[in-house]
């Protein structure tokens, strides 16, 4: 099957729907931020009949969000009223820290979590408080509550803070 | 190199991922302290997700509408390849961490090779597996400096730990049929598996490890494994098996 011309506001507005997806274990970060979707394929306009077809990859290969954000995407798109929804999955290229985006690095650092840092690719003291911003912190775990993260702590403001893991 | 290999291959991997998670996921709850109890359990995800990768590509091989829970679930204990090292028992933090640098430093080696296969589904898997085996890599070296190189009394424990696993470690570097075939050069890994954990052991204060002067057990690869599978996979399978195809 070869993907029918579309007119780019289609397009457009299923990317703006997906920005309105987001990443049940952090809530904060749209799919789109996260660097996840890695295409949107109109097969077939949704005034005709409707066909899309999304491709995702997982950052890390366990992550339990994976089915669920599978399932909003899936659900989300059927509202919008298209009548066949693909969703499949890619492994390669691996994803990587580096495909979330400058928007979505910013939103962490203000939930609370600190953004993957290129200095510091392996979990380690030092790492900027995403609430003081002072950089007098030390690592408390190198796993923390979900797998693309590090527990640490400031030793300034005495708040512990997760640290998504350059990866 | 023939399509029954690459199965055979990849199942070899999936179930030795798959047994080393359920032995780890059995800590859940119970590890020394929360840091590290959400640590090893984070360790068995991401096993699990590497797993599941291979059995999704094994099934996908083997055609016939074949599944990844069927491969997981549907399969007796002759059937599984996983290296006895993976079905050996917790025993305690000491031993289920070395248990865990073993294979994750094998992992590290075997996946290098992966990077390079002519089969690129294999080779997508590897590269997105390594950069987690290699965060396991240096959590797990961390805590076997630690405890050696820490009390008398947990010296004491990892040193028996090394008593205890190490005749399971030889097999991996023997090559299974399936092995050959695709042409995973088993004396590199050997040589690059047994330098790292060279420098390891000196770290931690341990005895030089010495693969020659040890009798190995081997044949989880085939299929011939220890008493500690058949009980593994009862409960593993127990759910799947009672209430086939179930779900929640």
């Amino acid at each position: 099957m070869k993907a029918v011309a579309a007119d780019n506001t289609e397009l457009q507005d299923c990317y703006d729907l997906l920005a309105t997806i987001h990443d049940p274990e952090i809530p904060v970060l749209s799919i789109l931020d996260l660097g996840i979707v890695r295409d949107v394929e109109l097969l077939r306009p949704l005034q005709d009949e409707g066909h899309i077809r999304v491709t995702i990859t997982a950052t890390y290969t366990g992550c339990p969000a994976m089915d669920t954000i599978a399932l909003l995407i899936k659900m989300a798109l059927l509202t919008k009223g298209y009548k066949k929804v693909e969703i499949a999955t890619t492994i390669a290229p691996a994803w990587t820290t580096d495909w979330m985006s400058a928007a979505g690095k910013e939103k962490l650092k203000t939930y609370g979590i600190a953004p993957p840092d290129k200095r510091f690719e392996i979990p380690a003291d030092g790492i900027v408080c995403p609430q003081c911003g002072s950089s007098h912190t030390r690592l408390l775990s190198e796993f923390g509550s979900t797998a693309c993260k590090s527990l640490l702590q400031c030793n300034d403001c005495a708040e512990p803070f997760d640290y998504f893991k350059c990866h | 190199m023939t399509n029954a290999s690459l199965i055979d291959f990849t199942l070899y991997v999936a179930d030795s991922t798959l047994v080393l998670a359920q032995r780890n996921g059995d800590w859940c709850g119970h590890g020394p302290v929360l840091e590290q109890d959400i640590a090893i359990t984070n360790v068995t995800l991401d096993l699990i997700g590497q797993s599941r990768s291979f059995y999704q590509y094994a099934a996908q091989l083997i055609g016939n509408d074949c599944t990844e829970d069927q491969l997981a679930y549907w399969r007796n204990e002759r059937e599984f390849k996983n290296a006895l090292l993976c079905e050996r028992p917790n025993g305690d933090w000491a031993q289920t961490i070395l248990r865990q640098t073993f294979f994750s430093f094998y992992q590290r080696e075997l996946f290098m090779q992966l990077l390079q296969a002519a089969d690129t589904t294999l080779s997508a898997i590897a590269e997105k597996s390594l950069k987690e085996v290699r965060y396991h890599c240096r959590w797990s070296s961390e805590w076997v400096c630690r405890l050696g190189d820490g009390t008398e009394e947990s010296h004491r424990r990892l040193q028996v730990a090394v008593e205890n696993l190490w005749p399971y470690t030889g097999e991996l570097f023997i090559a299974a049929p399936y092995e050959t075939a695709l042409q995973i050069d088993t004396d590199t890994i050997k040589r690059n598996w047994l330098e790292a954990l060279s420098t390891l052991f000196a770290a931690a204060t341990l005895p030089a490890p010495s693969l020659t002067d040890t009798f190995m057990q081997t044949g989880g690869k085939t299929g011939q494994h220890t008493e500690a599978l058949g009980y593994l996979l009862a409960e593993l399978q127990y759910v799947q098996r009672s209430f086939p195809g179930c779900e929640w």
